[in-house]
Protein backbone atom coordinates (compact mmCIF):
# COMPACT_ATOMS: atom_id res chain seq x y z
CA UNK A 1 0.00 0.00 0.00
CA UNK A 2 1.50 3.28 -1.00
CA UNK A 3 -1.01 6.11 -0.96
CA UNK A 4 -4.13 5.58 1.06
CA UNK A 5 -6.81 8.20 1.51
CA UNK A 6 -9.29 7.46 4.26
CA UNK A 7 -12.61 9.23 4.76
CA UNK A 8 -11.37 12.56 3.48
CA UNK A 9 -13.86 15.39 3.97
CA UNK A 10 -13.30 19.01 3.09
CA UNK A 11 -15.59 22.00 3.04
CA UNK A 12 -15.22 25.57 1.87
CA UNK A 13 -16.01 28.21 4.37
CA UNK A 14 -17.04 31.49 2.88
CA UNK A 15 -18.11 33.70 5.78
CA UNK A 16 -21.20 31.96 7.06
CA UNK A 17 -21.90 29.68 4.13
CA UNK A 18 -20.59 26.17 4.30
CA UNK A 19 -20.09 24.19 1.16
CA UNK A 20 -18.98 20.59 1.26
CA UNK A 21 -16.64 19.83 -1.61
CA UNK A 22 -15.22 16.47 -0.66
CA UNK A 23 -17.40 14.05 1.30
CA UNK A 24 -15.97 10.99 2.92
CA UNK A 25 -13.75 9.92 0.05
CA UNK A 26 -11.51 6.89 0.42
CA UNK A 27 -9.24 5.22 -2.06
CA UNK A 28 -5.80 3.72 -2.37
CA UNK A 29 -3.03 3.69 -4.92
CA UNK A 30 -0.71 0.71 -4.86
CA UNK A 31 2.97 1.16 -5.53
CA UNK A 32 3.56 1.25 -9.26
CA UNK A 33 -0.13 1.54 -10.02
CA UNK A 34 -2.05 4.17 -11.97
CA UNK A 35 -5.35 5.30 -10.53
CA UNK A 36 -7.61 7.55 -12.53
CA UNK A 37 -10.06 9.91 -10.86
CA UNK A 38 -12.90 10.85 -13.17
CA UNK A 39 -15.64 13.36 -12.63
CA UNK A 40 -17.12 16.53 -13.99
CA UNK A 41 -15.97 20.00 -12.97
CA UNK A 42 -16.69 20.64 -9.33
CA UNK A 43 -16.76 16.99 -8.39
CA UNK A 44 -13.92 17.53 -5.92
CA UNK A 45 -11.23 15.68 -7.79
CA UNK A 46 -8.76 18.55 -7.93
CA UNK A 47 -9.42 19.46 -4.29
CA UNK A 48 -8.58 15.90 -3.32
CA UNK A 49 -5.37 16.03 -5.31
CA UNK A 50 -4.29 19.38 -3.92
CA UNK A 51 -4.95 18.17 -0.40
CA UNK A 52 -2.73 15.15 -0.95
CA UNK A 53 -0.03 17.46 -2.27
CA UNK A 54 -0.36 19.60 0.85
CA UNK A 55 -1.93 22.61 -0.78
CA UNK A 56 -5.23 23.11 0.92
CA UNK A 57 -6.69 26.38 -0.31
CA UNK A 58 -7.07 29.21 2.17
CA UNK A 59 -10.81 29.03 2.60
CA UNK A 60 -10.91 25.24 2.58
CA UNK A 61 -11.32 23.48 5.90
CA UNK A 62 -10.42 19.90 6.56
CA UNK A 63 -13.22 18.07 8.34
CA UNK A 64 -11.52 14.79 8.81
CA UNK A 65 -9.76 11.90 7.26
CA UNK A 66 -6.27 10.60 6.86
CA UNK A 67 -3.85 10.56 3.97
CA UNK A 68 -1.21 7.89 4.33
CA UNK A 69 1.89 7.95 2.19
CA UNK A 70 3.43 4.64 3.14
CA UNK A 71 3.52 4.96 6.93
CA UNK A 72 3.25 8.73 7.27
CA UNK A 73 -0.01 10.53 7.80
CA UNK A 74 0.49 13.60 5.65
CA UNK A 75 -2.25 15.54 7.39
CA UNK A 76 -0.43 15.45 10.74
CA UNK A 77 2.83 16.82 9.37
CA UNK A 78 3.99 20.34 10.06
CA UNK A 79 4.49 22.70 7.17
CA UNK A 80 8.23 22.18 7.34
CA UNK A 81 7.97 18.40 7.36
CA UNK A 82 5.51 18.56 4.49
CA UNK A 83 7.94 20.66 2.50
CA UNK A 84 10.45 17.85 2.67
CA UNK A 85 7.92 15.52 1.08
CA UNK A 86 6.62 17.92 -1.55
CA UNK A 87 8.59 17.62 -4.75
CA UNK A 88 10.67 14.86 -3.24
CA UNK A 89 8.15 12.08 -2.64
CA UNK A 90 5.17 13.65 -4.37
CA UNK A 91 5.37 15.42 -7.71
CA UNK A 92 2.54 17.18 -9.43
CA UNK A 93 1.80 18.42 -12.92
CA UNK A 94 -0.96 20.71 -14.03
CA UNK A 95 -3.43 21.17 -16.80
CA UNK A 96 -2.17 24.38 -18.33
CA UNK A 97 1.37 24.03 -19.62
CA UNK A 98 1.31 27.64 -20.72
CA UNK A 99 1.09 29.03 -17.20
CA UNK A 100 2.72 26.27 -15.21
CA UNK A 101 6.24 27.34 -16.11
CA UNK A 102 7.73 30.57 -14.84
CA UNK A 103 8.23 32.85 -17.86
CA UNK A 104 11.32 34.51 -16.41
CA UNK A 105 13.28 31.40 -15.45
CA UNK A 106 15.33 29.26 -17.78
CA UNK A 107 14.05 25.72 -18.35
CA UNK A 108 17.10 24.19 -16.70
CA UNK A 109 16.69 26.25 -13.53
CA UNK A 110 13.05 25.25 -13.23
CA UNK A 111 13.82 21.58 -13.57
CA UNK A 112 16.62 21.93 -11.03
CA UNK A 113 14.56 23.82 -8.47
CA UNK A 114 13.48 20.66 -6.66
CA UNK A 115 17.07 19.44 -6.44
CA UNK A 116 18.08 22.70 -4.86
CA UNK A 117 15.57 22.22 -2.08
CA UNK A 118 15.81 18.55 -1.37
CA UNK A 119 19.10 17.57 0.05
CA UNK A 120 19.14 14.01 -1.05
CA UNK A 121 17.08 13.42 -4.12
CA UNK A 122 16.99 9.93 -5.45
CA UNK A 123 17.82 9.00 -1.90
CA UNK A 124 16.18 5.63 -2.13
CA UNK A 125 18.72 4.67 -4.74
CA UNK A 126 21.56 6.10 -2.72
CA UNK A 127 22.03 8.58 -5.50
CA UNK A 128 23.85 6.08 -7.58
CA UNK A 129 22.74 7.96 -10.62
CA UNK A 130 24.36 11.22 -9.68
CA UNK A 131 27.61 9.67 -8.61
CA UNK A 132 27.72 11.81 -5.50
CA UNK A 133 28.14 10.62 -1.96
CA UNK A 134 24.88 10.37 -0.10
CA UNK A 135 24.09 13.11 2.36
CA UNK A 136 26.23 15.75 0.78
CA UNK A 137 24.76 18.79 -0.81
CA UNK A 138 24.72 18.65 -4.56
CA UNK A 139 27.08 20.72 -6.59
CA UNK A 140 25.91 22.86 -9.45
CA UNK A 141 27.35 20.45 -12.00
CA UNK A 142 25.57 17.49 -10.42
CA UNK A 143 22.29 19.32 -10.46
CA UNK A 144 22.80 20.23 -14.06
CA UNK A 145 23.59 16.65 -14.92
CA UNK A 146 20.44 15.38 -13.24
CA UNK A 147 18.32 18.07 -14.88
CA UNK A 148 19.69 17.17 -18.29
CA UNK A 149 18.95 13.53 -17.65
CA UNK A 150 15.42 14.35 -16.55
CA UNK A 151 14.89 16.29 -19.78
CA UNK A 152 16.19 13.31 -21.71
CA UNK A 153 13.87 10.96 -19.84
CA UNK A 154 10.83 12.88 -20.97
CA UNK A 155 12.04 12.40 -24.53
CA UNK A 156 12.93 15.97 -25.26
CA UNK A 157 15.55 16.44 -27.91
CA UNK A 158 18.68 18.44 -27.37
CA UNK A 159 18.48 18.87 -23.59
CA UNK A 160 21.69 20.88 -23.52
CA UNK A 161 20.20 23.57 -25.67
CA UNK A 162 16.81 23.38 -23.99
CA UNK A 163 18.43 23.87 -20.61
CA UNK A 164 19.19 27.48 -21.50
CA UNK A 165 15.88 28.32 -23.12
CA UNK A 166 12.90 30.21 -21.74
CA UNK A 167 9.37 28.77 -21.70
CA UNK A 168 8.08 31.10 -24.41
CA UNK A 169 10.41 29.42 -26.89
CA UNK A 170 8.67 26.05 -26.38
CA UNK A 171 5.45 24.55 -27.68
CA UNK A 172 2.66 23.39 -25.40
CA UNK A 173 3.61 19.74 -25.63
CA UNK A 174 7.25 20.51 -24.92
CA UNK A 175 6.29 22.59 -21.90
CA UNK A 176 4.20 19.77 -20.53
CA UNK A 177 7.20 17.49 -20.91
CA UNK A 178 9.37 20.01 -19.11
CA UNK A 179 6.76 20.08 -16.32
CA UNK A 180 6.95 16.31 -16.08
CA UNK A 181 10.75 16.46 -16.03
CA UNK A 182 10.62 19.01 -13.19
CA UNK A 183 8.17 16.87 -11.26
CA UNK A 184 10.23 13.73 -11.86
CA UNK A 185 13.69 15.05 -11.16
CA UNK A 186 13.66 13.89 -7.54
CA UNK A 187 12.12 10.55 -8.47
CA UNK A 188 8.92 10.91 -6.47
CA UNK A 189 7.05 7.81 -5.46
CA UNK A 190 3.81 9.42 -6.48
CA UNK A 191 3.04 11.68 -9.40
CA UNK A 192 -0.22 13.58 -9.29
CA UNK A 193 -1.31 14.58 -12.77
CA UNK A 194 -4.20 17.04 -12.74
CA UNK A 195 -5.72 16.90 -16.21
CA UNK A 196 -2.28 17.04 -17.81
CA UNK A 197 -3.54 16.48 -21.33
CA UNK A 198 -6.71 18.54 -21.37
CA UNK A 199 -5.10 21.63 -22.86
CA UNK A 200 -3.19 19.71 -25.53
CA UNK A 201 -4.21 18.63 -29.00
CA UNK A 202 -5.08 15.00 -29.55
CA UNK A 203 -1.74 13.98 -30.99
CA UNK A 204 0.30 15.58 -28.22
CA UNK A 205 -2.15 14.15 -25.71
CA UNK A 206 -1.43 10.68 -26.95
CA UNK A 207 2.33 11.09 -26.75
CA UNK A 208 2.17 12.55 -23.23
CA UNK A 209 0.03 9.61 -22.10
CA UNK A 210 2.52 7.20 -23.61
CA UNK A 211 5.31 9.01 -21.83
CA UNK A 212 3.52 8.79 -18.47
CA UNK A 213 2.95 5.11 -18.97
CA UNK A 214 6.60 4.57 -19.84
CA UNK A 215 7.80 6.47 -16.80
CA UNK A 216 5.39 4.52 -14.64
CA UNK A 217 6.74 1.21 -15.91
CA UNK A 218 10.38 2.19 -15.88
CA UNK A 219 10.55 3.66 -12.39
CA UNK A 220 7.58 1.96 -10.75
CA UNK A 221 6.22 5.39 -9.97
CA UNK A 222 2.56 5.50 -8.96
CA UNK A 223 0.38 7.97 -10.75
CA UNK A 224 -2.80 9.61 -9.59
CA UNK A 225 -4.35 10.69 -12.85
CA UNK A 226 -7.16 13.20 -12.74
CA UNK A 227 -9.29 13.71 -15.79
CA UNK A 228 -12.79 14.28 -17.00
CA UNK A 229 -12.08 12.21 -20.05
CA UNK A 230 -13.07 8.58 -19.49
CA UNK A 231 -11.48 7.45 -22.69
CA UNK A 232 -8.09 8.85 -21.69
CA UNK A 233 -8.40 7.23 -18.28
CA UNK A 234 -9.22 3.94 -19.91
CA UNK A 235 -6.07 3.94 -22.01
CA UNK A 236 -3.77 4.85 -19.15
CA UNK A 237 -5.10 3.66 -15.83
CA UNK A 238 -5.53 0.26 -14.30
CA UNK A 239 -8.01 1.40 -11.69
CA UNK A 240 -10.54 4.18 -11.76
CA UNK A 241 -12.46 6.17 -9.18
CA UNK A 242 -15.59 7.96 -10.33
CA UNK A 243 -16.55 11.04 -8.34
CA UNK A 244 -19.61 13.24 -8.32
CA UNK A 245 -20.43 16.18 -6.07
CA UNK A 246 -17.51 15.34 -3.81
CA UNK A 247 -18.55 11.76 -3.29
CA UNK A 248 -17.25 8.46 -4.55
CA UNK A 249 -19.64 6.97 -7.05
CA UNK A 250 -17.73 3.90 -7.94
CA UNK A 251 -14.24 2.49 -7.70
CA UNK A 252 -12.65 -0.53 -9.30
CA UNK A 253 -10.62 -2.04 -12.08
CA UNK A 254 -10.81 0.03 -15.21
CA UNK A 255 -11.95 -2.81 -17.41
CA UNK A 256 -14.63 -3.95 -15.00
CA UNK A 257 -16.10 -0.53 -14.63
CA UNK A 258 -16.16 0.01 -18.35
CA UNK A 259 -17.71 -3.34 -19.09
CA UNK A 260 -20.04 -3.53 -16.18
CA UNK A 261 -20.69 -0.15 -14.60
CA UNK A 262 -22.65 -0.48 -11.37
CA UNK A 263 -24.06 3.00 -11.02
CA UNK A 264 -26.34 4.93 -13.28
CA UNK A 265 -23.96 7.90 -13.24
CA UNK A 266 -21.02 5.89 -14.54
CA UNK A 267 -23.22 4.47 -17.26
CA UNK A 268 -24.15 7.99 -18.26
CA UNK A 269 -20.52 9.04 -18.29
CA UNK A 270 -19.59 6.15 -20.53
CA UNK A 271 -22.49 6.90 -22.80
CA UNK A 272 -21.26 10.46 -23.05
CA UNK A 273 -18.03 9.44 -24.73
CA UNK A 274 -18.43 10.80 -28.24
CA UNK A 275 -19.45 8.12 -30.67
CA UNK A 276 -17.68 7.54 -33.91
CA UNK A 277 -17.40 10.91 -35.50
CA UNK A 278 -16.38 11.60 -39.02
CA UNK A 279 -12.86 12.19 -37.74
CA UNK A 280 -12.80 8.84 -36.03
CA UNK A 281 -13.98 7.13 -39.15
CA UNK A 282 -11.18 8.81 -41.01
CA UNK A 283 -8.62 7.43 -38.60
CA UNK A 284 -10.26 4.02 -38.86
CA UNK A 285 -9.77 4.20 -42.58
CA UNK A 286 -6.12 5.11 -42.14
CA UNK A 287 -5.67 2.26 -39.71
CA UNK A 288 -7.17 -0.22 -42.09
CA UNK A 289 -5.00 1.03 -44.90
CA UNK A 290 -1.94 0.76 -42.72
CA UNK A 291 -2.78 -2.78 -41.78
CA UNK A 292 -3.22 -3.70 -45.42
CA UNK A 293 0.10 -2.08 -46.24
CA UNK A 294 -1.56 0.42 -48.53
CA UNK A 295 -0.13 3.90 -48.90
CA UNK A 296 -2.12 6.53 -47.04
CA UNK A 297 -2.31 10.26 -46.94
CA UNK A 298 -1.74 10.50 -43.20
CA UNK A 299 1.98 10.83 -43.37
CA UNK A 300 1.66 13.51 -45.99
CA UNK A 301 0.58 15.85 -43.24
CA UNK A 302 3.91 15.10 -41.69
CA UNK A 303 2.17 15.53 -38.40
CA UNK A 304 2.62 13.54 -35.29
CA UNK A 305 -1.06 13.33 -34.59
CA UNK A 306 -1.91 11.09 -37.52
CA UNK A 307 0.95 8.74 -36.90
CA UNK A 308 0.45 8.20 -33.25
CA UNK A 309 -3.24 7.62 -33.60
CA UNK A 310 -2.54 4.71 -35.85
CA UNK B 1 16.47 36.78 -24.18
CA UNK B 2 17.26 38.32 -27.48
CA UNK B 3 14.47 40.49 -28.71
CA UNK B 4 14.44 43.25 -31.21
CA UNK B 5 14.10 46.71 -29.80
CA UNK B 6 10.86 47.74 -31.41
CA UNK B 7 9.59 50.41 -29.05
CA UNK B 8 10.44 53.91 -30.23
CA UNK B 9 9.70 55.21 -26.76
CA UNK B 10 12.24 52.82 -25.34
CA UNK B 11 14.98 53.71 -27.82
CA UNK B 12 14.42 57.47 -27.66
CA UNK B 13 14.07 57.42 -23.86
CA UNK B 14 17.21 55.34 -23.46
CA UNK B 15 19.23 57.69 -25.67
CA UNK B 16 18.04 60.88 -23.95
CA UNK B 17 18.47 59.36 -20.50
CA UNK B 18 21.94 58.12 -21.35
CA UNK B 19 23.02 61.57 -22.58
CA UNK B 20 21.56 63.36 -19.56
CA UNK B 21 23.04 60.86 -17.13
CA UNK B 22 26.50 61.11 -18.67
CA UNK B 23 26.30 64.91 -18.45
CA UNK B 24 25.33 64.67 -14.78
CA UNK B 25 28.07 62.14 -14.07
CA UNK B 26 30.50 64.44 -15.82
CA UNK B 27 29.28 67.19 -13.51
CA UNK B 28 30.41 65.19 -10.49
CA UNK B 29 34.04 65.15 -11.60
CA UNK B 30 34.40 68.17 -13.83
CA UNK B 31 32.64 71.45 -14.46
CA UNK B 32 34.00 74.22 -16.69
CA UNK B 33 34.13 76.62 -13.71
CA UNK B 34 33.75 76.31 -9.99
CA UNK B 35 29.93 76.34 -9.63
CA UNK B 36 30.21 78.52 -6.54
CA UNK B 37 32.89 80.96 -7.74
CA UNK B 38 31.45 84.44 -8.13
CA UNK B 39 32.81 86.92 -10.64
CA UNK B 40 31.60 90.41 -9.87
CA UNK B 41 32.45 91.68 -13.33
CA UNK B 42 30.26 89.08 -15.06
CA UNK B 43 26.85 89.52 -13.42
CA UNK B 44 23.93 88.35 -15.59
CA UNK B 45 25.86 87.99 -18.80
CA UNK B 46 24.02 86.23 -21.59
CA UNK B 47 25.26 83.03 -23.25
CA UNK B 48 28.68 83.49 -24.82
CA UNK B 49 31.57 81.33 -25.96
CA UNK B 50 33.24 81.42 -22.54
CA UNK B 51 29.95 80.89 -20.65
CA UNK B 52 27.67 78.92 -22.99
CA UNK B 53 24.67 79.11 -20.64
CA UNK B 54 25.49 82.63 -19.41
CA UNK B 55 26.06 83.74 -15.83
CA UNK B 56 23.70 84.45 -12.94
CA UNK B 57 23.20 87.41 -10.67
CA UNK B 58 26.44 86.71 -8.78
CA UNK B 59 28.43 86.07 -11.92
CA UNK B 60 28.47 82.29 -11.43
CA UNK B 61 28.72 80.11 -14.53
CA UNK B 62 25.27 78.64 -15.15
CA UNK B 63 26.50 75.63 -17.13
CA UNK B 64 28.66 74.59 -14.18
CA UNK B 65 25.80 75.16 -11.77
CA UNK B 66 23.35 73.21 -13.93
CA UNK B 67 25.74 70.27 -14.07
CA UNK B 68 26.41 70.18 -10.33
CA UNK B 69 22.83 71.10 -9.46
CA UNK B 70 21.47 68.27 -11.59
CA UNK B 71 23.86 66.03 -9.65
CA UNK B 72 22.21 66.80 -6.32
CA UNK B 73 18.77 66.56 -7.90
CA UNK B 74 19.70 63.13 -9.26
CA UNK B 75 21.04 61.96 -5.90
CA UNK B 76 17.90 63.02 -4.10
CA UNK B 77 15.66 61.42 -6.73
CA UNK B 78 17.62 58.16 -6.67
CA UNK B 79 17.66 58.08 -2.88
CA UNK B 80 13.94 58.71 -2.84
CA UNK B 81 13.00 55.90 -5.20
CA UNK B 82 15.52 53.58 -3.55
CA UNK B 83 14.00 54.13 -0.11
CA UNK B 84 10.39 54.29 -1.32
CA UNK B 85 11.01 51.43 -3.74
CA UNK B 86 12.53 48.99 -1.26
CA UNK B 87 9.95 49.57 1.45
CA UNK B 88 7.17 49.73 -1.14
CA UNK B 89 8.24 46.44 -2.73
CA UNK B 90 8.44 44.70 0.63
CA UNK B 91 5.07 46.01 1.76
CA UNK B 92 3.44 45.31 -1.60
CA UNK B 93 4.88 41.80 -1.86
CA UNK B 94 3.81 40.80 1.65
CA UNK B 95 0.32 42.28 1.45
CA UNK B 96 -0.32 41.06 -2.08
CA UNK B 97 0.91 37.55 -1.47
CA UNK B 98 -0.50 36.86 1.98
CA UNK B 99 -3.61 39.01 2.00
CA UNK B 100 -5.67 38.79 5.18
CA UNK B 101 -5.31 41.13 8.13
CA UNK B 102 -1.74 42.07 7.19
CA UNK B 103 -3.05 43.30 3.87
CA UNK B 104 -5.91 45.17 5.49
CA UNK B 105 -3.65 46.81 8.05
CA UNK B 106 -0.77 47.85 5.84
CA UNK B 107 -3.00 48.97 3.01
CA UNK B 108 -5.03 51.23 5.31
CA UNK B 109 -1.77 52.87 6.44
CA UNK B 110 -0.88 53.09 2.79
CA UNK B 111 -4.20 54.72 1.96
CA UNK B 112 -3.69 57.22 4.75
CA UNK B 113 -0.25 58.09 3.38
CA UNK B 114 -1.56 58.29 -0.16
CA UNK B 115 -4.40 60.56 0.85
CA UNK B 116 -2.00 63.49 1.11
CA UNK B 117 -0.14 64.83 -1.91
CA UNK B 118 3.38 63.53 -1.55
CA UNK B 119 4.96 66.99 -1.62
CA UNK B 120 2.67 68.16 1.15
CA UNK B 121 3.55 65.11 3.20
CA UNK B 122 7.23 65.74 2.61
CA UNK B 123 6.74 69.38 3.62
CA UNK B 124 5.28 68.34 6.94
CA UNK B 125 8.16 65.99 7.54
CA UNK B 126 10.68 68.68 6.65
CA UNK B 127 8.92 70.97 9.07
CA UNK B 128 9.51 68.34 11.76
CA UNK B 129 13.01 67.28 10.72
CA UNK B 130 14.43 70.55 9.44
CA UNK B 131 15.76 71.16 5.94
CA UNK B 132 18.75 69.44 4.33
CA UNK B 133 19.61 67.22 1.41
CA UNK B 134 19.34 63.89 3.26
CA UNK B 135 16.22 64.89 5.11
CA UNK B 136 14.55 65.75 1.82
CA UNK B 137 15.52 62.30 0.57
CA UNK B 138 14.04 60.65 3.66
CA UNK B 139 10.87 62.71 3.57
CA UNK B 140 10.24 62.14 -0.13
CA UNK B 141 11.18 58.48 0.20
CA UNK B 142 8.50 57.91 2.83
CA UNK B 143 5.99 59.94 0.88
CA UNK B 144 6.64 57.79 -2.20
CA UNK B 145 6.12 54.41 -0.51
CA UNK B 146 2.37 54.14 -1.23
CA UNK B 147 2.67 54.48 -4.99
CA UNK B 148 5.16 51.60 -5.22
CA UNK B 149 3.44 49.46 -2.62
CA UNK B 150 0.16 49.61 -4.47
CA UNK B 151 1.61 48.62 -7.84
CA UNK B 152 3.66 45.77 -6.39
CA UNK B 153 0.71 44.54 -4.36
CA UNK B 154 -1.50 44.41 -7.42
CA UNK B 155 1.06 42.43 -9.37
CA UNK B 156 1.65 39.94 -6.54
CA UNK B 157 -2.08 39.55 -6.12
CA UNK B 158 -2.33 38.67 -9.80
CA UNK B 159 0.68 36.36 -9.93
CA UNK B 160 0.21 34.42 -6.70
CA UNK B 161 -2.58 32.45 -8.37
CA UNK B 162 -0.41 31.43 -11.31
CA UNK B 163 0.24 27.74 -11.77
CA UNK B 164 3.97 28.19 -11.64
CA UNK B 165 3.68 29.65 -8.17
CA UNK B 166 1.53 26.72 -7.08
CA UNK B 167 4.00 24.36 -8.62
CA UNK B 168 6.89 26.06 -6.81
CA UNK B 169 4.95 25.61 -3.57
CA UNK B 170 4.45 21.99 -4.48
CA UNK B 171 8.14 21.41 -4.85
CA UNK B 172 8.52 22.73 -1.34
CA UNK B 173 10.06 26.10 -2.17
CA UNK B 174 10.20 28.40 0.86
CA UNK B 175 7.97 31.45 0.90
CA UNK B 176 10.71 34.12 0.69
CA UNK B 177 12.17 32.33 -2.31
CA UNK B 178 8.77 32.19 -3.99
CA UNK B 179 8.28 35.89 -3.34
CA UNK B 180 11.61 37.15 -4.56
CA UNK B 181 12.99 34.51 -6.92
CA UNK B 182 9.83 33.18 -8.52
CA UNK B 183 7.46 36.14 -8.55
CA UNK B 184 9.52 39.33 -8.36
CA UNK B 185 11.30 38.90 -11.74
CA UNK B 186 7.90 38.59 -13.36
CA UNK B 187 6.78 42.01 -12.19
CA UNK B 188 9.94 43.77 -13.36
CA UNK B 189 8.38 45.47 -16.40
CA UNK B 190 5.64 47.02 -14.30
CA UNK B 191 8.02 47.74 -11.45
CA UNK B 192 10.74 49.37 -13.57
CA UNK B 193 8.24 51.55 -15.30
CA UNK B 194 6.76 52.55 -11.93
CA UNK B 195 10.27 53.33 -10.72
CA UNK B 196 10.88 55.50 -13.78
CA UNK B 197 7.68 57.43 -13.16
CA UNK B 198 8.58 57.62 -9.48
CA UNK B 199 12.00 58.97 -10.40
CA UNK B 200 10.41 61.72 -12.43
CA UNK B 201 8.01 62.61 -9.67
CA UNK B 202 10.93 62.68 -7.24
CA UNK B 203 12.91 65.02 -9.51
CA UNK B 204 9.91 67.31 -9.72
CA UNK B 205 9.20 67.06 -6.00
CA UNK B 206 12.79 67.91 -5.17
CA UNK B 207 12.64 70.83 -7.57
CA UNK B 208 9.43 72.13 -6.02
CA UNK B 209 10.77 71.72 -2.50
CA UNK B 210 14.01 73.51 -3.35
CA UNK B 211 11.93 76.11 -5.14
CA UNK B 212 10.09 76.65 -1.89
CA UNK B 213 13.45 77.00 -0.19
CA UNK B 214 13.34 73.87 1.98
CA UNK B 215 15.35 71.49 -0.15
CA UNK B 216 18.99 71.85 -0.98
CA UNK B 217 20.48 74.75 0.96
CA UNK B 218 22.57 77.53 -0.59
CA UNK B 219 25.24 77.88 -1.80
CA UNK B 220 24.75 74.33 -3.18
CA UNK B 221 22.94 74.27 -6.47
CA UNK B 222 19.96 72.18 -7.42
CA UNK B 223 17.79 72.58 -10.46
CA UNK B 224 14.76 73.59 -8.44
CA UNK B 225 16.74 76.11 -6.39
CA UNK B 226 18.20 77.63 -9.56
CA UNK B 227 14.71 78.05 -10.96
CA UNK B 228 13.45 79.75 -7.84
CA UNK B 229 16.47 82.04 -7.60
CA UNK B 230 16.23 83.07 -11.22
CA UNK B 231 12.64 84.13 -10.79
CA UNK B 232 13.58 87.68 -9.94
CA UNK B 233 15.77 88.05 -13.01
CA UNK B 234 13.42 86.58 -15.58
CA UNK B 235 13.26 89.86 -17.53
CA UNK B 236 16.93 90.77 -17.35
CA UNK B 237 18.46 87.30 -17.62
CA UNK B 238 15.99 84.71 -18.86
CA UNK B 239 18.86 82.25 -19.48
CA UNK B 240 19.14 81.86 -15.72
CA UNK B 241 15.79 80.06 -15.78
CA UNK B 242 15.74 78.65 -19.30
CA UNK B 243 18.76 76.37 -19.09
CA UNK B 244 18.09 74.70 -15.73
CA UNK B 245 14.46 74.34 -16.82
CA UNK B 246 15.43 72.83 -20.12
CA UNK B 247 17.78 70.41 -18.42
CA UNK B 248 15.03 69.37 -16.01
CA UNK B 249 12.56 68.89 -18.85
CA UNK B 250 14.97 66.77 -20.90
CA UNK B 251 15.87 64.58 -17.93
CA UNK B 252 12.23 63.95 -17.13
CA UNK B 253 11.30 63.43 -20.75
CA UNK B 254 14.06 60.86 -21.20
CA UNK B 255 13.22 58.85 -18.09
CA UNK B 256 9.49 59.13 -18.77
CA UNK B 257 9.86 57.77 -22.28
CA UNK B 258 12.12 55.06 -20.95
CA UNK B 259 9.54 54.03 -18.38
CA UNK B 260 6.80 53.85 -20.95
CA UNK B 261 9.14 52.08 -23.36
CA UNK B 262 9.95 49.38 -20.80
CA UNK B 263 6.28 48.45 -20.66
CA UNK B 264 5.97 48.52 -24.45
CA UNK B 265 9.10 46.51 -24.93
CA UNK B 266 9.01 43.91 -22.18
CA UNK B 267 5.51 43.97 -20.74
CA UNK B 268 3.90 42.78 -23.95
CA UNK B 269 3.33 39.25 -22.72
CA UNK B 270 0.44 40.26 -20.54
Amino acid sequence: MMLKVENLSIHFEDRSEKEEVVKNVSFAVEAGDILGIVGESGSGKTMTALTIAGLLKKHAVLDGGRIWLDDTDLLTLSEKEMRRIQGNEIGMIFQEPMTALNPTMRIGKQVEEALLLHDRPWGREGRKDSGAAAGKKMTKAERRQLALRALEEVELENPGELYRKYPYELSGGMRQRVMIAAAMVCRPKLLIADEPTTALDVGTQESILNLLKKLNRKYGMSILFISHNLRVVNTLCSRVLVMKDGQTVEEGECREIFENPQSEYTRELIAAIPARTRENRYYDLLRRKKKAGEPFAGKDFGSQSCKCLL
Amino acid sequence: MKRKLTSHNFILGAVITAIMLSLILLGFVWTPYDPEAMQGSLKLHGPSLTHPFGTDQFGRDILSRVLSGAGSTLLIALGTILLGGIIGILAGALTGYFGGWLDEGLMRVNDALAAFPSVLLALVMIALLGPGTYKVMLALGIAFIPSFARIVRGEFLRLREMDYVTSAKLIGVSTPRILFVHILPNILPALLSALAIGFNNAVLAEASMSYLGIGVQPPDASLGRMLSESQTYLAGGPWCAVFPGLFLVLLILGVGLLGEGILDQFGGGR
